[in-house]
């Protein structure tokens, strides 16, 4: 155990200071110069060459490169070229919202998609079974950004009930446990949920049409065993590669919340980035990537531990 | 997108015959499919709209008019109202299914072109090409796509042709894994030994006896991936990172009319009804290209 461990996290190593390659050369694809953010065009040539050297600009790539990750390393991802402020107390704030708001949805996704799925799996070929499928091809096909308008239009026009933007009320974006900050939570977070949802129904549905198929199934069922404690193999023997699949829904809502956020003024990860691109904030925008990546190669580290553990066949193997 | 691999089945690979006999049952399971009808039938109306747009649209897409801004779904010589600047929706919807297919199609033939290329190369050189190929395209996957599509096209600047080489570049290590994995399989099978044998070279074996059975599953999953593409794709230019105003896209459209919400809502949500009619057709349609492609195994 220790030793698969111990592979798997030598094994995130290199994608680790992949990612942070990528996420630093990305930003040299950009047309232009990213001091033209800040330097009006008619500035001096010296302010140009002390602006340059103030960030770093003169240096080769390479070595720009390495003081970079140095820094990154230690938690300093720079200052922002459009507000002067830290990147690195900026992302964090941004990404504790996103992690909220992509925490939230993926419990409700997760939830429904369990319960729609095992229903659905249980009476193969029902009508259940048919609600549930559609269901499951509507949430993976509709459009996010769309439903959350949509959504918006329902519940927050329509029906004044929820908030349709922001955090938290007077555009604070400063989260607090009460029941006034998750009322702005509940329509982000629903729209959001969608995705999983429909994943992993299709997820649940499949394993447990086929679990219910299989010998042991039936041979407990000869035994004697009631519903309820069939249930609790076949659910046992799920959960496995519905964790995994969970754990990679996480990390996608994390990306994926950009388009959401933006629709509910969410003040998230998704937001910094809209930023960062639109007023060419190439430190800001290098951090929040490199932020949530990390992110999404930790939580893949993490699913690849945690399988195993509750999964004993995988650890002999 | 847990990438399930359609495997190919022993029967079509051991059977020699031509692979056009191979399509042509395919081609009639799906034409006795009634969701792969309905899901073709609704495709095939919203292309010849987007096509034919400039004949059977009422107006000029581009022609505004201050005093007939956000006109009800309805309206006298406005079907379906009219959009912020005055402009006829039914006539924009249909112009702009041209830019939102095109965008939403395009980045998965290249991706299923590029990707079926290098697959094909990885699988069948091997060895230590084929773990640096592999490794590679490992770093893509450390990024969640929808991020990774909005960085590299963010990075790149807004502009139609950046964000479809964004979402080319998001699927095409996509396509590589699937490709790559069946390609690895196919060439361990005893007639291709016995093709390497024969004095057939590399490049005979590969476009004769290994490219039939890579197609069809590499296939299957990029007709899978036009409907993610369709919604990534209209969400760049939802964010303002795809096609620029005044052209007519459904993503476009959806975010210059969410100012309008409030006064005329169902207006404002047409376009994203469209993008999403278009994505699940695109998906009923994969799937059942899916279940008619596997009807060997």
């Amino acid at each position: 155990m220790f030793a698969y461990i111990l592979k798997r996290l030598i094994y995130a190593i290199p994608i680790a200071l992949s990612v942070t390659v990528v996420s630093f050369i990305l930003v040299y694809l950009a047309p232009g110069d990213p001091l033209s953010a800040i330097a009006p065009a008619d500035a001096p040539e010296e302010v140009i060459i002390a602006l340059r050297s103030a960030y770093g600009l003169d240096q080769p790539v390479p070595v720009q490169y390495g003081l970079w990750l140095m820094r990154a390393v230690q938690g300093d991802l720079g200052l922002s070229i459009a507000t002067g402020r830290e990147v690195t107390s900026e992302v964090m704030r941004a990404v504790g919202n996103t992690l909220l708001l992509a925490g939230f949805a993926a419990l409700i996704g997760v939830i429904a998609g369990c319960l729609f799925g095992a229903l659905a799996g249980y009476r193969h070929g029902s009508w259940i079974d048919r609600i549930a499928t559609a269901l499951s091809v509507i949430g993976v096909s509709i459009p996010h950004y769309w439903l959350g308008l949509v959504l918006t239009i329902l519940f927050s026009i329509w029906r004044p009930w929820f908030p349709a933007m922001g955090a938290g009320p007077g555009g604070s974006s400063e989260w607090l446990w009460d029941l006034e900050h998750f009322r702005y939570l509940v329509l982000p977070a629903v729209t959001l949920s969608v995705i999983p949802m429909g994943i992993i129904t299709r997820t649940v549905r499949a394993l447990v049409a086929d679990m219910l198929g299989q010998e042991f199934v039936s041979a407990l069922r000869a035994r004697g065993l009631s519903g309820v404690a069939v249930f609790r193999h076949v659910a046992k023997n799920t959960a496995p590669t519905v964790l995994a699949v969970a754990g990679l829904q996480i990390g996608y809502l994390m990306g994926g919340s950009i388009l959401v956020e933006t629709v509910f003024a969410w003040p998230g990860t998704g937001f910094l980035l809209n930023t960062a691109i639109f007023q060419r904030d190439i430190p800001l925008l290098q951090g929040t990537i490199l932020v949530l990546c990390m992110f999404f190669v930790v939580l893949n580290l993490l699913v690849d531990i945690l399988q195993p553990m509750i999964d004993p066949r995988m650890g002999r193997a | 997108m847990s990438a399930t691999l359609p495997l190919p089945s022993p029967v079509a690979v051991s059977a020699a015959q031509p692979s056009r006999s191979y399509w042509a049952v395919v081609w009639r399971q799906l034409r006795r499919d009634p969701m792969a009808l309905a899901a073709g039938g609704v495709l095939l109306l919203i292309i010849a709209a987007a096509v034919f747009a400039p004949w059977l649209a009422p107006a000029d897409p581009y022609k505004a008019s201050m005093i007939k801004r956000l006109l009800p779904i309805g309206s006298s010589g406005f079907l379906l109202g009219t959009d912020e600047l005055g402009r006829d929706l039914l006539t924009r919807l249909m112009y702009g299914g041209r830019l939102s297919l095109l965008m939403g199609v395009v980045p998965v033939l290249a991706a299923f072109g590029i990707g079926t290329a290098i697959g094909l190369f990885a699988g069948y050189v091997g060895g230590k090409v084929n773990m640096v190929i592999m490794r590679v395209l490992d770093v893509f996957y450390a990024f969640p796509s929808v991020l990774l599509a909005v960085a590299i096209s963010g990075a790149l600047g807004p502009g139609l042709s950046n964000s479809l080489i964004a979402l080319t570049l998001v699927f095409v290590p996509q396509v590589v894994r699937v490709a790559e994995s069946v390609t690895i399989q196919v060439r361990q099978l005893d007639y291709i030994e016995a093709a390497r044998m024969s004095g057939a070279s590399a490049f005979s074996i590969i476009r004769v006896h290994v490219l039939g059975n890579v197609l069809g599953p590499v296939f299957v999953y990029a007709t899978g991936l036009l409907s993610v593409s369709m919604i990534l794709a209209s969400g760049l230019s939802f964010l303002g990172l795809g096609v620029k105003p005044p052209e007519p896209e459904w993503g476009l459209m959806l975010n210059t009319l969410r100012s309008a919400i409030y006064s005329n809502p169902w207006v404002a949500a047409l376009p994203g009804l469209l993008i999403f009619v278009t994505s699940i057709a695109f998906n009923l349609l994969a799937d059942s290209v899916r279940s008619a492609m596997d009807i060997r195994r």
